[in-house]
């Protein structure tokens, strides 16, 4: 080791920061293993289920739809340049159901929930909540980690359609009423675009993004110190931490779904 | 490596045997401390049987830590705890949930699920266990009215008052029948009407359940209540023992920097010549 060259304070972030990866791997490895055993709490499940997808409904709505618009707006300008103003509805089917769809959809449910679970875990953290059901013989892990992960996993999913379809509903609106486009040829366009690898890496990410919004939004609950003002730092950690992450897995995934489906 | 350095001399609570028999708790030389500071200095006691042990001490000297070592919410830096009988130091956290379900603990301050009512915080462990809700509901009821706040069924913690509070938490540690029972501060900071109704319950679950349990509080005069009374079942409630006696199966434990500076009897104690205990006691 060249322990010269690092600074004694150097040494204890990396260190610390080490341990919180790996606290944190252990924690979804634990996440994930639970799904497999016994108690399961399906009530907890559909309640969570319930609260994170029908509270984002509107807002995942009114941001689809309106990117897709915005995109057709763009896109409109562009391409007619080229006279490929045909293509616009294949521009907006493929940048919403590839990237724009998951993307913005797991970051306005982080900002939603990550922040909601970091707040009512680090607040039953503080209260000794925790410690009294841990002394009731039940596994908080089990219990309130675990159905928060499959419910936003499960939701993500379904809004990350809901969100696919009104993208496209609004690139067609924008396309019709304001580039007076035809729309029979908007809505060939984008359906003849997609091939089975656009739909894979559109259904893939928010699997994964459901994933890191419950964890880290859990993790940083569980993990929660110092008292009220602490839980107010798991909060807003919780929204920064899985909006970036959702940002570079985006890239990840991106980046493996070309090497395994590369284009023709 | 090192060679182990010398065992300290064995006291009789130090004795494996002594604590895997029948004893609900057994401490045995346990170590904790936080950051530089070491809060408890191995610490060795051992609860017997139906036995009551009451934990004094002064602010912040490790009481309420020293209960949640006793069922492994935190781990000791060294030492070993047994809880009936086993081990639980490094004991896996899915096995001491089984032991936990065993054992009723209040919290300091109260604890109750704020997004639950009273009924599902009370049934709980009944609910966990997957028994029927009308079972779950008789049983509530009954645990309710033993804390004698039955009207309190449907309503959620935050409305209630802080003795409240404290009474359905010990609804809900003794519902299940528990073989040990941890009492945090049961009477901190309340009234004394209402300390002496919980003094009262306290007094019926060593008396009428024999349950063993470990009770911390800052009040001596709690204590003395509890010492100097028994749980009349036929009048269903406290009365006081023949002046002079105290009950066999109540002693005291006196946490002070680290160590405990007192562990025996109710006459030991009052007759004990420690200058610092003269003063807590005076
Ligand atoms: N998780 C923790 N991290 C760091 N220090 C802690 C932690 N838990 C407790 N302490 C420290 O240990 C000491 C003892 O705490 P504890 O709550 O056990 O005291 P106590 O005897 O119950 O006090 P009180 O009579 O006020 O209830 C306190 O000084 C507290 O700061
Ligand atoms: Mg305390």
């Amino acid at each position: 080791m060249p322990r010269v060259l690092l600074t004694e304070n150097f040494d204890k972030t990396v260190r610390r920061w080490l341990m919180t990866v790996q606290d944190y791997a252990l924690f979804c490895a634990q996440t994930l293993a639970n799904v497999f055993r016994a108690p399961h709490y399906w009530p907890d499940i559909f309640t969570q289920s319930d609260l994170i997808g029908v509270g984002s409904v509107p807002i995942v709505v009114l941001t689809g739809f309106f990117t897709g618009g915005v995109l057709a707006l763009q896109s409109a300008a562009s391409l007619a340049q080229f006279g490929a103003q045909a293509y616009t509805g294949r521009f907006v089917s493929l940048s919403m159901i590839r990237e724009l769809a998951p993307v913005l959809t797991g970051l306005m449910v982080s900002g939603r929930n990550a922040s909601g679970m970091a707040s009512e875990l680090g607040s039953m953290v503080v209260t000794e909540q925790i410690d009294a059901m841990r002394a009731l013989g039940t596994d908080p892990m089990k219990k309130l980690v675990t159905p928060r992960m499959i419910s936003t996993v499960v939701v993500l999913f379904l809004l990350t359609v809901v969100a696919d379809t009104l993208g496209t509903a609004g690139g067609a609106s924008v396309a019709v009423f304001i580039s007076h486009l035809d729309g029979a040829q908007y809505f060939s366009s984008a359906y003849q675009a997609l091939v089975f690898s656009d739909i894979i890496q559109g259904l893939t990410k928010p699997l994964v993004f459901g994933f890191i919004i419950a964890t880290i939004g859990c993790y940083k609950g569980m993990r929660t110190t110092g008292g009220t003002q602490g839980v107010g730092r798991s909060t807003t950690q919780a929204v920064v931490i899985s909006s970036v992450l959702i940002i570079f897995s985006d890239f990840l995934i991106s980046r493996v779904m070309l090497w395994l489906f590369p284009p023709l | 490596m090192l060679e182990a350095t010398d065992p300290a001399p064995l006291t009789a609570a130090d004795d494996p045997a002594a604590c895997v028999s029948d004893s609900p708790l057994c401490f045995q030389r346990v170590t904790l401390g936080f950051g530089p500071r070491i809060l408890l200095d191995a610490i060795s006691f051992t609860l017997r049987p139906g036995e009551t042990r009451i934990l004094l001490g002064l602010a912040g000297m490790g009481k309420s830590t020293l209960l949640k070592l006793a069922n492994g919410l935190i781990r000791p830096d060294s030492g070993e705890i047994f809880l009936f009988g086993q081990p639980i130091a490094s004991m896996p956290e899915p096995a001491l949930l089984d032991l936990r379900r065993r054992t009723g603990m209040v919290f300091q301050e109260s604890a109750l699920f704020d997004s639950l009512t009273v009924r599902d915080n009370v049934g709980w462990q009944l609910i966990e266990r997957g028994v029927s809700s009308e079972t779950i509901d008789r049983r509530v009821h009954r645990a309710l009215s033993f804390v004698d706040l039955d009207n309190a069924f449907s309503l959620y913690p935050p409305s209630l008052s802080g003795g409240m509070r404290r009474r359905v938490s010990i609804a809900r540690a003794i519902i299940d029948k528990p073989d040990l029972i941890l009492y945090d501060s049961p009477t901190g900071g309340l009234d004394p009407v209402t300390s002496h109704t919980i003094n009262e319950l306290v007094v019926k679950e060593r008396d009428a359940y024999k349950t063993p349990a470990i009770l911390v509080t800052h009040r001596l005069q709690d204590a003395f209540t509890m010492v100097t009374h028994r749980f009349d079942s036929q009048t269903n409630a406290m009365v006081p023992l023949p002046k002079g006696s105290f009950d066999p199966l109540t002693s005291f434990m006196v946490l002070h920097e680290g160590h405990l500076l007192f562990d025996g009897s109710t006459d030991e104690l009052l007759s004990s010549k420690d200058p610092f205990l003269k003063d807590f006691l005076a």
